[in-house]
């Protein structure tokens, strides 16, 4: 069976080509969704790409939020489906509240644009089941804005209940809270990432690092549509 | 009703436009500490009654202008 995974392009996205494009070299029918559409395909998973919709207007993720492909994102992660946040996507995930916390301007005020190295935290979600416990991964990540910000006390709640799904390993390119380079919702089924797991999915390009998480996401798919069957 | 909210980095929360901005400050010779970035966002509401004017304007804000996690508002009323 192939996984169905739409991906929603909103005005402004930049990498929601390149996710299609990982995604069908993945083995899964990427199905393009514009932002206006107020119903999504008929899907396994959803993916928010990077890029600065809207602009970054007001503030990154705080305009899409209210497209109407969102508002059937929210439906859908509310029904248990897997929603995958890449970068604008984290961004946009945070500000719709699906996932917690804020993302603001790096510490360094600088662009970065480079591999990172990771350490996957949890290997028993959807998004990371091809991972190793502690396995170190090297994704890039090209962002102005990916501080994650969370006060004591969400940060607490959110070790406490295993939330941090990916961390910086060694170096933190932006000053998150808690070298926080990826979250996942308490349900489970909603992630949010700064790195670009898109983008690294060929060794020709780096690294393949990223198609373990995109891999993970469509092995969950398969393993979703065999259960309800 | 012509209405300013002022949206500012919340107390406490680390401002690194600020730092950058105190730091040229300072370099051309002014003695400044404490400097803050937000913005100001300058809105014309239809409505004739300051008391419902205000309401929805904090409406606005907590569903848009500001995200609470991270920025405090402020609502000024001018009179037209």
């Amino acid at each position: 069976m192939t996984p169905r995974v739409a991906v929603i392009t909103f005005p402004g996205s930049q990498d929601d080509r390149d996710a299609v494009l990982a995604l069908t070299e993945l083995g899964a029918e990427a199905v393009p969704v514009w932002h206006a559409s107020e119903e999504l395909p008929t899907v396994g998973a959803v993916v928010l790409p990077g890029g600065f919709s809207y602009g970054d207007y007001l503030r990154a993720g705080a305009l899409a939020r209210f497209s109407p492909a969102m508002e059937a994102v929210a439906r859908f992660a509310d029904e248990g489906g897997l929603v995958l946040g890449i970068c604008n996507g984290f961004q946009i995930l945070c500000e719709a509240g699906l996932l917690p916390g804020a993302l603001r301007a790096n510490i360094s005020l600088s662009f970065v644009c480079r591999d990172v190295a990771l350490r996957v935290e949890r290997t028993d979600t959807p998004f990371t089941s091809r991972c190793l416990p502690g396995q170190k991964l090297v994704i890039p990540v090209k962002h102005g804005e990916g501080c994650w910000y969370g006060d004591e006390d969400l940060v607490a709640e959110l070790e406490e209940s295993s939330q941090i799904l990916l961390r910086y390993h060694e170096e933190n390119p932006n000053g998150s809270v808690g070298d926080v380079a990826g979250l996942i919702s308490r349900e489970g089924n909603v992630v949010g990432l700064m790195p670009h797991p898109e983008h690294a999915v060929d060794p020709l390009l780096g690294s393949p690092d990223g198609a373990l998480i995109l891999a993970s996401m469509l092995d969950a798919v398969r393993e979703r549509a065999t259960v309800s069957v | 009703m012509k209405i300013s909210v002022l949206v500012r980095p919340k107390q406490g929360i680390l401002d690194p436009q600020g730092e950058a901005v105190e730091g040229a400050l300072r370099k051309l010779g002014f003695e400044v500490s404490e400097a803050r970035v937000g913005r100001v966002i300058d809105l014309e509401v239809a409505s004739g009654n300051a008391e419902d004017a205000r309401t929805k304007v904090d409406e606005m804000c907590h569903k848009l202008l500001a995200n609470p996690l991270i920025e405090s508002y402020e609502i000024e009323l001018h009179d037209a």
